[in-house]
């Protein structure tokens, strides 16, 4: 093969007019690499400078440029780190975005010899490898346009397919190669404050890599990875500019999720918002919150294939234990745990067990309380909300459950304690909650109805710690109306707290992080990866109609809520300039969520009568401690 | 094949208090770490591991965190090649410049064309490429040939080892133990004359020892035998 140059080309003057055969211009390289090394770099710096000339290339300009590479690719053991130092830099700052298909075959190439002939090159292929997981951030914009148009998807495709490719190639000739890539893509992941577009396809990258052929190997800490992240993102969205709570609602009345084909109307002076409109308002000028839902798509979408080839039962364990790590830990996260959810969905028989199996352990057999009482909040609201799990499954959890509860008040003898008994106080207020939600599916089958009346849940309502007064009020009533109702249990009718959400005592035991408030699986707020969830999920109001199909005036009025306004909070508005006491008090009132007329205190922050179609619970995250 | 050498070592191995409970697989766990990187300490690359925990007692390290220091004894199997040794790998990729191969499915080792001898020529035959020598037709090497290669550099952070074709005992392995006199041959005939003499003398030295042996051994029976039956009379 010959090739024709340009005599315009000012960069090759030596080489004008003149055709060179594949091995002559090994030739020429491989004695400009060596003349380098003695100090003699005219051939040499003319090497780079082809290599680095990447501005809309012409025809010939590309054959050159690839004609170098294929020649470096035979030239690789004549290249030394320190004195071709130049040539090295050019050849990994290149990215493959900017080049058409031939040039990047042609990089990828020297890249594998690169990396097959010396290890001091396996770490920089790799990282340059990584780097080409996003378009060169010099013309960020650019790329971002073009991604939005099927020639960028192909060329997305084009890149990402060869980068795969040669993560496998390297991998068959240097076998530890694997292990130094997952520290480099660890490494190197973007941090949350990334534009969007850029850490999706990362994380895309990581989720490809996963279910790759090196899938074995660095999987499991991508999804660890991937996972710290989605925390991260979740952590760093406030409740705060969300939404506010009418507190003097229950905790079931603030709840009107609409169900398939009817949309909770709200009106402000003559707007009619729909739920829909709702979350985009909230949510649509949140970039952490958009992050996070393509995120959480792709990590969904990457579950359903991982369901489809057989390989979930893997996958869930790693995300079993990255869960333990990090989601249960961290303080209330509102959105990650539902990977979990998901999964469970794809798998209820195997993941959906393993996971209640693994919370009811940390429940009963966990060290720190904490933890413990963020597992049970985590199943009870898992058993309430997954609408794939079989009322059997549930009575008997429920029962291990309730056994646990009740050894644990006959040990007790003392009296009302909400800090001492935390714990069982988490514990009965799960049971309750949980049977809130599945009392009539449980009741309706007579084995399971049976299987109830035997658990010892009136011994445990009635002991002398008197939970019933302790848990959250709004759940204790709403237990009592249905028990009452359903004529399952004889529970004391009077009840103190009647309409109240919560109490000084349900605070106390729920202590700082308010635990006593704490429902991770409450309806999903993100607007893209909602459908993912919604099909599984049970809401409040489709078991309160099963419940009070007869009684109109029990029913928690849609047209009350329909009828009022709402008020939807403003930017975050914490005032920096406030005094330190200022953000002090606020946060001790965020912890409070006693209903009290809050309005004078932010400086109207908050207008007229608050009245949230809410579906989350009370923002008490404090995240100004 | 040489570069593997196995070693007995004495550590200690530092536990974090919360294993106090599970010992054992945490020892395991700690020595795991050490596997498939090279380590100056034992001067090689740990490739398995055997551990002997002696002594039920740990000592506990003063500091914010009390960790157990456990001694044991570890045998250790190592990997260590240094220049000149002779080692196989399988090939896995040929291209008109170098040979890459894999030591023991996790080392890599590249054999560039110039450190390939003379002998050798590069061919593609049916769409596949190999190495061919030009004396004996069928010693072949293409991808999945186990060859037989010296090491020039072993880059100890990555694993990789340089190795070189060019001394005549190296090159497809079968082939080479298969036709062991022929290779052997293709040296200078003077050198052939040296190892026959060298064999000889050898033979004629086995023979010596064995007859040494053979009294020594029968006396060593001989003693066995009386001392027996000392024992049985007595």
């Amino acid at each position: 093969m010959g090739i024709e140059l340009a005599p315009q080309q000012t960069v090759l003057h030596d080489m004008d007019e003149l055709s060179f055969t594949d091995s002559e211009l090994d030739y020429h390289v491989r004695n400009a690499l060596k003349a380098a090394v003695q100090g003699d770099c005219d051939s040499y710096n003319q090497l780079v400078a082809v290599i680095h000339h990447k501005e809309r290339l012409v025809p010939e300009e590309v054959a050159l440029l690839m004609t170098c590479l294929k020649a470096l690719t035979g030239a690789v053991s004549c290249m030394h780190i320190v004195h071709h130092r130049s040539l090295l830099a050019a050849i990994f700052g290149m990215s493959l975005w900017n080049y058409g298909t031939d040039v990047m075959d042609a990089l990828v190439e020297l890249l594998i010899s690169l990396a097959a002939s010396s290890g001091q090159y396996v770490d920089l292929c790799l990282e340059m490898l990584v780097t080409n997981f996003m378009p060169p951030s010099s013309s960020s914009t650019y790329f971002i346009e073009l991604l939005k148009q099927p020639r960028g998807i192909d060329k997305k495709h084009q890149v990402l397919d060869r980068v795969h490719s040669t993560f496998q190639d390297i991998a068959n000739l240097v076998p530890l190669s694997p292990l130094r890539l997952e520290k480099i893509v660890r490494d190197r992941m973007p941090n949350i404050y990334t534009k969007e577009p850029f850490i999706v396809m990362y994380v895309e990258n990581m989720l490809t890599l996963e279910s790759g052929a090196a899938g074995k190997l660095v999987g499991g800490s991508m999804l660890v990875a991937i996972m710290d992240r989605l925390i991260d993102l979740d952590v760093e969205i406030a409740w705060d500019d969300i939404l506010q709570d009418d507190f003097s609602k229950g905790i079931f009345d603030m709840e009107l999720e609409d169900l398939e084909g009817f949309s909770d109307h709200v009106q402000q002076d003559g707007d009619e918002l729909t739920r829909e409109s709702l979350m985009q308002r909230f949510f649509g000028g949140n970039l952490v919150a958009e992050k996070l839902d393509s995120l959480l798509v792709l990590t969904f979408e990457h579950l359903e294939s991982c369901s489809g080839s057989g390989r979930l039962i893997q996958v869930f364990e790693t995300l079993l234990q990255s869960f333990q790590k990090t989601v249960l830990t961290a303080y209330k996260s509102k959105f990650a745990q539902f990977v979990m959810f998901y999964a469970c969905s794809l798998d209820p028989e195997n993941c959906g067990k393993m996971f209640v199996s693994t919370l009811v352990n940390i429940f009963v057999s966990g060290v720190s309380p904490a933890w413990r009482m963020s597992a049970v909040a985590y199943l009870a609201s898992y058993l309430s909300r997954a609408k794939f799990v079989a009322p059997s499954f549930v009575a008997a959890t429920l029962e291990s459950l309730v056994n646990w509860c009740f050894d644990y008040c006959n040990k007790q003898d003392g009296d009302i304690n909400p800090r001492a008994h935390k714990i069982f106080y988490s514990g009965c207020q799960a049971i309750m909650y949980v049977l809130c939600f599945r009392m009539r599916s449980i009741i309706s089958v007579p084995r399971l109805r049976s299987q109830l009346l035997l658990m010892r849940i009136e011994d445990i309502l009635r002991h002398p710690l008197k939970p019933l007064e302790v848990c959250l009020p709004s759940i204790v009533e709403e237990f009592l109306r249905l028990a009452k109702r359903n004529r399952i249990f004889s529970v004391p009718d009077t009840f103190v707290d009647y309409g109240m959400l919560e109490s000084e005592l349900s605070r106390a035991f729920g202590g700082i992080e308010r635990l006593d408030t704490f429902f991770p699986f409450d309806p999903y707020l993100l607007r893209k990866s909602d459908r993912f969830i919604r099909p599984n999920f049970v809401y409040w109001s489709m078991v309160r109609n099963s419940y009070y199909e007869d009684d109109e005036d029990e029913s928690a009025s849609d047209e009350d809520i329909a009828e009022a306004g709402i008020s939807i909070a403003d930017d975050i508005s914490v005032d920096e300039g406030d005094a330190h006491l200022d953000e002090f008090d606020y946060a001790l009132d965020k912890m409070s969520i006693t209903p009290r007329d809050s309005s004078t205190k932010f400086g109207g922050r908050i207008q007229g009568f608050v009245q949230m179609p809410s579906k989350i619970r009370p923002s008490t995250s404090p995240e100004s401690l | 094949m040489e570069g593997l050498k196995e070693s007995e070592a004495n550590l200690v191995v530092y536990l974090h208090p919360s294993m106090a409970k599970c010992v054992n697989d945490a020892i395991l766990r700690e020595l795991s770490s050490l596997l498939f990187t090279y380590s100056e300490t034992f001067d090689g690359v740990v490739l398995a591991y055997d551990p002997n925990v002696r002594s039920n007692l740990a000592k506990i390290l003063p500091g914010i965190h009390p960790y157990l220091g456990v001694r044991l004894k570890a045998k250790l199997l190592l990997f260590s090649p240094k220049p000149n040794m002779l080692l196989e790998g399988e090939v896995v990729k040929i291209s008109r410049q170098s040979i890459h191969a894999v030591i023991l499915g996790f080392s890599s080792a590249v054999i560039a064309d110039e450190d390939i001898r003379d002998e050798f020529k590069y061919k593609v035959k049916h769409g596949k490429e190999v190495f061919v020598s030009r004396h004996h037709k069928k010693h072949k090497i293409k991808a999945g040939t186990i060859i037989r290669f010296l090491v020039k550099s072993f880059d100890e952070e990555i694993l990789h080892i340089s190795g070189s074709l060019v001394a005549v005992h190296t090159g497809c392995a079968r082939w080479l133990d298969a036709n062991l006199e022929e290779w052997s041959q293709a040296d200078s005939t003077t050198r052939k004359r040296k190892d026959r003499d060298e064999k000889e003398q050898k033979t004629a030295d086995d023979k010596m020892m064995a007859n040494r042996e053979m009294p020594s051994l029968k006396k060593d029976d001989r003693i066995k035998k009386l001392k027996k039956k000392r024992k049985e009379h007595t």
